[in-house]
């Protein structure tokens, strides 16, 4: 595959999420065949960042519940879910909601 | 040598004031709440009448707010607001401390507080309105009203120590004009929100575990509420609490004083133009904090939605699968209690008995390192596959002899009898039940629980 036809999404970890990560990794860039979207973002980072409990990351091929995804600084319903389009040198969060205090 | 002697007297006596002061401070909420039933009985018309002038600030509110008084986004119409408002904050812990104390200290005018726990020594670090004089067993709702009436008596604090569960959050909820979720589970972060949206309250709800926290207002302004945001709740496994896995003491003290802060924006109508967010603080980014635009309510919310199928307060502890009270469950991995001994039996082997054995401790080494039983061997639980070369000479320099293994509260230690039984071969393994929590309780009050 050429350069050209791949994209480069930097991918972020927090709340937590960093933990169930390989090295404990909190940001990761990923590269993608394009298009892609969300969703294989998310099957990528199952089958190639998680350490080992991914059943906590992911299930059905979206994230878990509790798992909120942040596209360049928004909340991704604000645009398509998992359906929505990744560009290069998009970033994505994926964080897990707190429930302490 | 007369120095030090007055200088002991002096502490003595202060360290008795204080307690003294709680005290009185106990029977002091106590004949409040009975007074305030009784004229809600006799008045119901009038609960929330106002000991003074609606529309104007006394002297001593002029004296004590004057640096308040002079930014223009609050001013006197501000103070006002404020003045005539009541907040709920329910959970005076690590966030609702902050938040309690500078809501008071800028003039709220009524302050409720809801929490039905008892102060503990380890909630001090990050719970800074309990004194230490409160960590053995003082109401935190009494505590607390210690620390708000020590900073401003102008604020009018009601106390509910309670647990809020569905039976009682609207009928305490629907008395305010904000609540403040502070509490720390997700069954309760569901019931305030669902019954928030049925009395059409604005709520400021914040988290904090170990150096993360997170900030938001719901069910404001066109913006969404928490079921918009988390339709479902999260795994079970997922939900990490302060006291399973810690907490930097000033992260939920940042998150809270923000949430005085939205409060204040809420009561005194200047986040009307504001876009729905959520605001991340975590110690490790560079910056610390970061803004998130977030969805607007979602039509087909299932309590906030046009058409909500949740329409009355429900079992949410059910609905999250833990509630509460279920900070640290206790597993069942071992069926056969020929595999577990108490601590008690397990002081006898180390005692009187002075059998020959290996104590093995399977904890993290970050929680080793705080404190252990004297001649363990430290090998975490999450290492054995990689240490199974290690685990197996071990095994073999025993010679038959028993292994038994701790951790904190008896958990994990199960899981490596398990272990060394099945995947080792090894047959006199046992747990000990309760773990360094139980030794504690049962055999050395001395040994340090964490």
């Amino acid at each position: 595959m050429s350069e050209a036809e791949e994209i480069t999404v930097n991918v972020e970890f927090s709340g937590g999420m960093e933990r169930l990560m390989k090295d404990q990794a909190s940001s990761i860039q990923a590269k993608l065949p394009e298009p892609a979207t969300i969703r294989d973002l998310i099957i990528h980072v199952r089958d190639n960042v998680v350490e080992d409990k991914k059943e906590l990351f992911s299930k059905n091929d979206t994230v878990c519940p509790g798992i909120l995804v942040i596209i360049n600084g928004s909340d991704w319903e604000v645009e398509d879910s998992e359906d929505t389009v990744l560009s290069n040198k998009d970033t994505v969060l994926f964080i897990s909601t707190l429930h302490g205090g | 040598m007369e120095r030090s002697e007055r200088i002991n007297l002096l502490r003595s006596r202060l360290a008795s004031l204080r307690a003294e002061e709680l005290k009185i401070e106990a029977e002091l909420c106590e004949l409040e709440e009975a007074q305030t039933t009784t004229e809600t009985e006799s008045t119901t018309t009038c609960s929330n009448a106002m000991p003074h002038n609606e529309s104007k600030l006394s002297s001593t509110e002029i004296r004590r707010y004057s640096r308040q008084l002079l930014i223009p986004e609050i001013g006197t119409k501000g103070q006002l607001c404020l003045r005539n408002s009541s907040a709920l904050i329910v959970g005076t812990g690590g966030l609702g401390s902050p938040c309690a104390m500078y809501l008071a200290a800028m003039g709220i005018g009524t302050l409720g507080l809801v929490d039905h726990d008892i102060v503990d020594y380890s909630n001090l670090h990050r719970q800074i309105i309990h004194s230490e004089a409160a960590a053995s067993g003082t109401p935190k709702v009494v505590s607390a009203h210690m620390g708000v009436s020590r900073l401003n008596p102008l604020c009018n604090v009601r106390l509910y120590n309670v647990l809020l569960d569905s039976t009682n959050a609207k009928d305490i909820m629907r008395n305010y004009d904000i609540v403040v979720d502070a509490t720390d589970n997700a069954a309760t972060r569901y019931l305030i929100n669902d019954a928030c949206v049925m009395l059409g309250i604005p709520l400021v709800s914040g988290s904090a575990v170990r150096l993360d926290g997170q900030l938001t207002v719901y069910n404001y302004n066109g913006g969404p509420c928490y079921r918009c945001m988390f339709p479902t709740p999260p795994p079970v496994d997922t939900m990490a609490n302060c006291s399973e896995t810690g907490v930097l003491g000033v992260v939920p003290g940042i998150i809270g004083c923000l949430q005085a802060m939205e409060v204040v924006k809420v009561l005194t109508h200047r986040k009307k133009n504001e876009t729905p967010s959520m605001l991340l603080f975590s110690y490790r980014s560079q910056p610390h904090f970061q803004h998130i635009k977030l969805r607007p309510r979602k039509p087909t919310c299932a309590v906030c939605g046009d058409s909500p199928s949740v329409t009355e307060l429900a079992d949410y502890v059910a609905f999250c699968g833990s509630g509460p009270n279920d900070n640290a469950p206790d597993w069942r991995v071992l069926d056969d209690p020929a595999q577990r001994v108490s601590c008690r039996e397990y002081s006898q082997v180390v005692g009187d008995l002075r059998k020959p054995h290996l104590l093995l401790d399977v904890r993290e080494e970050l929680q080793f390192d705080i404190c252990s039983l004297p001649n363990s061997v430290n090998i975490p639980m999450d290492q054995f596959d990689q240490r199974r070369d290690e685990l197996e000479r071990i095994l073999r320099d025993l010679n038959g002899a028993p292994i038994y293994t701790v951790c904190r509260r008896g958990n994990l230690s199960q899981l490596a009898v398990k272990y060394i039984r099945e995947k080792l071969s090894y047959d006199q393994c046992y747990d000990i039940a309760r773990g360094l929590i139980g030794w504690q309780q049962d055999v050395d009050p001395n040994f340090p629980a964490y």
